[in-house]
């Protein structure tokens, strides 16, 4: 088991294609980094400096990251991660 | 002929070319249409645009299509009343209501972004249109999709007021209620509009539609006699009707149809969700997302997208941001109702209400022009009042009766 976590369209050229990847368990930017080694050049695409970038939006089981511990929240084997860029609606 | 120049991040300034794409592939900025106003000066003038129809095309050379509009052909130019009772109530010079809540076909300023993203879609060849929303925009794509023979697919959150439910099944789409708040039935359709080739008109067809919320904005200032006002008040879910309007009075400005932009951008939310106008009151652009709890349910966006630049607009115009609590929200639907004969959707009763506190803490300037913008009609949210109006008077089918209960309101007043 590992993390599970869904890749948008926008950044699945980086993944050869793949809409869900793995990765290991940690801190968020911790995994971000994790993907990047396995992915090289979407961690860039994901955070900048250590942060999630202001329109990307992360989710761990289908909570908004920013409800828990941000960038430090904790994911461990069997946890969902979905990274999904911002979007509009209502006025 | 079109006058657009392409499409370009709002926070990269990468150039894409005009394509059903709706974020930066590098860093998932927002996708902004950029236009050719040296080219767009040169035939876009207020001669030009009065002679037009009265729909939301008269604008067309700054709305984002190739050909010529498809759908939505009545859509847009709503009444801007100018607001004499409320004035006097509020203790204001001089108060005008942008009055969408006749908008055509499905009473909503929605109409107007519709008019445009489907215009778009059928340019791009899709035959299936979808959208994520929490009412207006469902009602908007079922009705126009319907007339211009699209598929449809439309993502509600289920708790959704029924009236609401009913207004858009009765053009047939298909409709999914989903289990979830606004912000995950959001989430959801960010992943299907990736698996799915469908136009999915607030995601792959967002930088087009919601340049249709321009025409707002330049409707009140064609309808003020081609001047901007000193204040406008905006209702905020997302963001993107205040950064519109933002941007039509640049525009304008940029086609020399208007001299000077001195127009001060104000942001209305319910206190039950108040992301943005909170981030205004801090001093900051960091849009802290907030699990919405509030009647306005089409303003229960606690996630929005375009909070960081509508707060960026209200800053730079020398605005402000203020919420409003539900039963002030309530207050202010009647108020507007018993004094200019407007029944608004809970958005407005946000933006009446806020507009008040704004007078009342000075914000907005007692002997100013200012616009509100009304974006939906209230008989959409009537549960929001029930139990909250007047009671009628029950008699027997007699004069007598009549009477009776005649002389008791006499007493009264």
């Amino acid at each position: 088991m590992a993390v599970k976590v869904r890749i948008p369209a926008p950044l699945q050229r980086l993944t050869q294609g793949l809409g869900e990847v793995e990765a290991g368990p940690g801190t968020i930017i911790g995994l971000v980094n994790d993907l990047d080694k396995k992915f090289p050049g979407i961690g860039e695409r994901i955070s900048e400096a250590g942060k999630i970038r202001r329109f990307v939006n992360v989710y761990v089981n289908e909570e908004d990251i920013r409800f828990l511990k941000a960038e430090g929240t904790e994911v461990k084997d069997g946890d969902e991660v979905s990274i999904v860029p911002a979007i509009a609606g209502g006025c | 002929m079109s006058y657009v120049k392409g499409l370009k991040c709002r926070e990269c300034n990468r150039e894409y070319p005009v394509e059903p794409v709706y974020v930066c592939e590098f860093c998932f900025g927002p996708l902004e249409v950029i236009y050719d106003y040296n080219g767009i000066k040169k035939v876009l003038t207020k001669e030009v645009i009065e002679k037009r129809g009265q729909n939301l095309w008269r604008y067309r050379e700054l709305l984002p299509i190739d050909g010529e509009p498809q759908v939505g052909l009545q859509s847009g130019y709503t009444p801007l009343l100018k607001a004499d009772n409320l004035s006097r109530e509020l203790g204001v010079k001089e108060l005008y209501v942008k009055d969408d809540t006749v908008a055509h076909p499905t009473l909503s300023f929605k109409d107007r972004v519709v008019a445009v993203a489907l215009t778009k879609a059928r340019e791009f060849g899709f035959d299936t249109v979808a959208c994520a929303s929490t009412g207006n925009l469902a009602h908007s794509v079922s009705a126009q999709g319907a007339k211009a023979g699209f598929k449809r697919f439309i993502f509600i959150p289920a708790t959704l007021e029924a009236s609401k439910i009913v207004a858009s099944l009765v053009y047939e789409p298909n409709l999914i209620a989903v289990d979830g708040n606004y912000d995950e039935v959001n989430r959801l359709c960010s992943e299907i509009a990736n698996k799915y080739r469908w136009a999915f008109v607030n995601i792959n067809i967002r930088p087009f539609y919601a340049e249709g919320s321009k025409t707002h904005g330049f409707e009140i200032i064609e309808q003020l006699g081609w001047k901007a006002p000193d204040n406008i008040v905006v209702p905020c879910a997302s963001g993107s009707l205040l950064t519109k309007i933002w941007k039509s009075l640049k525009e304008f400005k940029e086609i020399g149809i208007i001299h000077d932009v001195q127009t001060r951008i104000f942001a209305a939310q319910a206190t039950g969700c108040s992301p943005i106008s909170t981030a205004i009151k801090q001093g900051t652009d960091v849009i802290r997302p907030v699990k919405p709890n509030t009647i306005a349910k089409s303003l229960a966006i606690g996630n929005p997208a375009d909070g960081f630049y509508a707060t960026q607009a209200v800053n730079e115009s020398g605005g402000y941001g203020e919420d409003v609590s539900d039963p002030e929200i309530i207050e202010a639907i009647k108020l507007l109702a018993r004094t200019e004969g407007i029944f608004s959707e809970t958005a407005g009763g946000v933006t009446v209400a806020a507009t008040k506190k704004l007078i009342e803490s000075g914000r907005i300037a007692r002997d100013e022009v200012t616009v509100v913008c009304i974006t939906g009609n209230g008989l959409k949210t009537q549960e929001a009042l029930h139990g909250q109006t007047i009671s009628p008077y029950y008699i027997k089918p007699n004069l007598a009766s009549f009477e009776e209960v005649l002389n008791k309101m006499k007493n009264v007043k």
